[in-house]
């Protein structure tokens, strides 16, 4: 098949799919959110009744709509602003219909922005399969984002998850309070020992400046080091001493009543000789011939089936996901299955008149 | 014939391999699934459990794994929460802490109405720092989650009270896609605990590396979407929805086993064809060659 040949069989079919979609009464790829107002406020929870004396209250953040507010129990903290946003929850379109067809003004509707998302992820998704055809520039583009946001999503979940928990947050408590973890207790105290890390960091940086790049090769040795010494304790436990003590089973397995297990001492045996003829294969100290040759070659038997079978596993998992990506087109996108009921047309008929009238069509 | 083969372009067994996986989708077609002992030891791992029992969930994985593993994680979320027990959810990777929140709001919560976020379940999020999350754990939960996903402080969580390290959990379920996941958790907090019980769902990919684990440092173990298709027969035998049949989403393990099937048979075909197509050409060339 050339290129072009395959290029115009795999856009037709996409083309006969798509048009059958969208001449389905419910359609295809809309996307429906559910708003909803968050919003919380700092307050003081009063000790529980009968507790010490010197028992003080609690700070927390509490929903604004916290029943403790109401009766008494908490008080919100004097000075401390509500802190408040808004959400748009996903929901399936037989869930948004339903609702709508329920109470028309229900804070549910068509999204413009995840149903752009829902499209752009389905152009994405066909435009990686298309390097299946040949490197192609719609390919690159994908490929470039892909790339792009990765990095960019990594970037930002270091400073997130890493710098401003584990470092910005102890050496400023206050001002990351402040500024973006207001869950931090208004008591926390500055933690020095956090400036380790951070000396350690610039060290490690060190390596971009122009001179005294070696500076760097000290935290390197830190974390090699460190790295080291938990990997050692950690795979001799569970990945020596644990697999010699499992390796040693009973060749020949009876019931409590002496009945003897054929099958579970067939399956020992096997363990034990496959085992021992793997090992025997590694052993190159002593040369491969004779009985210690025969025993390899059986260990290379062993092995074979071993790769096998996790080759039988990888392509078993390749092809779930290419299932997977599937269903994305054929049911969340192209609502051509629907195994889920989430685009159920008899609720889309119950609401009509809803949601024509609140998505324009 | 075999001149055809031979230089069959491989956009046809793309094309294929495109339509054996499509087609199955498109008729929704599944088929009947054996259960298998490591699926049973899963099943049976939940399952003993008293109810009330406290269960750690870890999603140790990201939506390019989402595929083989949400079924699973699926799976064991409704039938922890139909034994009653009590859910803490946690992740080793960014993007588990986000998948944690899909399976609450697409299992928890309209299957299991009754459970209350702080009570029943907790959602500890994703904590940066691998296998070392757990090392921490090991010893100090607390300290490894001084605030919990939502911004609440461990104390102030009721379901979080007295306990002071991952002993306390009567059952972890790592549900993995590579590292840190399943083998971290053996390293890690089997090593540290060995009289606790793990239990493992995981891809394909790594499934042959947890095999040795099995059944002394993990209990139960899933593997690939296989192993979740034979889990989700006995949750739902025991654990159907509110109707009396099954849950959709409990039912995408075994939807995806019918690709499988195809796909599988057409591998085998392929794989029988070049096979004799080589050694058809071989004999031809070698005979050409003594010519």
């Amino acid at each position: 098949m050339r290129p072009r040949t395959s290029l115009v069989v795999m856009l037709a079919g996409l083309a006969g799919l798509l048009l059958v979609a969208w001449m389905r009464p419910h359609g295809m790829g809309k996307a429906y959110v559910r708003t909803v107002e968050k919003s919380f406020v700092e307050a003081e929870i009063a000790p529980p009744i009968g507790a010490d004396a010197d028992e003080t209250p609690t700070i927390a953040w509490l929903a604004a709509d916290d029943p403790r507010l109401a009766d008494g129990e908490a008080k919100a903290v004097a000075g401390r602003a509500p802190v408040g946003w808004t959400e748009h929850e996903p929901v399936t379109a037989t869930e948004a219909w339903e609702t709508l067809a329920k109470d028309p003004t229900a804070p549910v509707a068509l999204s413009g922005r995840d149903t752009i998302g829902l499209w752009f992820a389905a152009f994405l998704t066909l435009a990686i399969l298309s390097f299946l055809l040949g490197d192609n520039p719609i390919y690159k583009v994908a490929e470039s984002i892909l790339i792009g946001v990765s990095a960019a999503y990594w970037m930002t979940l270091g400073f997130w998850s890493t710098i401003v928990p584990n470092l910005l947050k102890p050496l400023a408590p206050g001002a990351v309070r402040e500024w973006a973890l207001p869950s931090i207790p208004a008591d926390a105290t500055t933690e020095w020992t956090a400036l380790i890390p951070l000396v350690l960091g610039v060290m490690l940086l060190w390596r971009l400046a122009p001179r005294g790049g070696w500076i760097a090769t000290w935290p390197i040795a830190f974390i090699v080091g460190t790295t080291a010494g938990l990997k050692l304790i950690s795979f001799t436990q569970a990945d020596l001493l644990a697999q010699l003590s499992a390796s040693v089973v009973p060749l020949w397995v009876t019931a409590a009543d002496g009945t003897p297990r054929i099958g579970e001492s067939i399956g020992n045996l096997v363990l034990v000789v496959s085992l021992i003829s793997v090992l025997v294969y590694f052993l190159f100290s002593v040369e491969h011939r004779g009985i210690v040759g025969g025993v390899s070659r059986f260990g290379v038997w062993v092995l074979m089936i071993t790769f096998g079978s996790a080759f039988g596993f990888t392509v078993m998992g390749r092809i779930t996901l290419l299932a997977e990506r599937f269903g994305f087109l054929f049911d969340d996108w192209l609502w051509l299955v629907d195994p889920n009921g989430n685009h159920d047309p008899a609720a889309l008929a119950n609401a009509a008149a809803v949601v024509s009238a609140l998505s324009g069509a | 014939m075999i001149r055809f083969l031979q230089n069959l372009d491989r956009r046809w067994i793309f094309l294929a391999m495109g339509l054996a996986v499509a087609v199955p989708i498109l008729l929704q077609l599944r088929f009947p699934e054996s259960v298998g002992s490591k699926a049973r030891d899963t099943f049976a791992a939940i399952e003993s459990l008293p109810e009330g029992s406290k269960v750690l969930l870890s999603f140790d994985y990201d939506p390019a794994s989402e595929g083989e593993l949400q079924p699973m994680a699926n799976a064991f979320v409704h039938h922890a929460a139909s034994r009653g027990h009590k859910l803490y959810f946690m992740a080793l990777w960014p993007l588990g802490s986000q998948k944690v929140k899909e399976t609450v709001d697409a299992i928890l919560k309209p299957h299991h109405p009754s459970y209350v976020e702080g009570r029943d379940y907790v959602l500890l999020g994703f904590k940066a720092g691998n296998e070392g999350v757990i090392k921490v754990a090991t010893t100090s939960l607390p300290q490894a989650y001084p605030t919990v996903d939502g911004g609440s402080q461990f104390g102030e969580v009721p379901m979080l009270a007295g306990i002071s390290n991952l002993s306390a959990m009567d059952l972890v379920v790592s549900v993995s896609a590579g590292y840190p996941g399943t083998k971290e958790w053996v390293q890690y907090f089997v090593s540290a605990f060995p009289g606790e019980r793990l239990v493992s769902g995981t891809t394909g990919v790594q499934a042959v590396n947890f095999y040795p684990y099995y059944p002394k440092q993990i209990v139960g173990m899933l593997s690939a979407i296989k192993g979740a298709a034979e889990y989700e027969v006995l949750v739902n035998e025991k654990y159907p929805g509110g109707d009396g049949k099954p849950i959709p989403l409990l039912l995408e393990g075994q939807r995806r086993m019918g690709p499988q099937l195809t796909a599988h048979l057409l591998m085998i075909v392929l794989i029988l064809l070049g096979n004799l197509v080589y050694f058809v050409t071989r004999g031809s060339d070698a005979r050409g060659g003594r010519r």
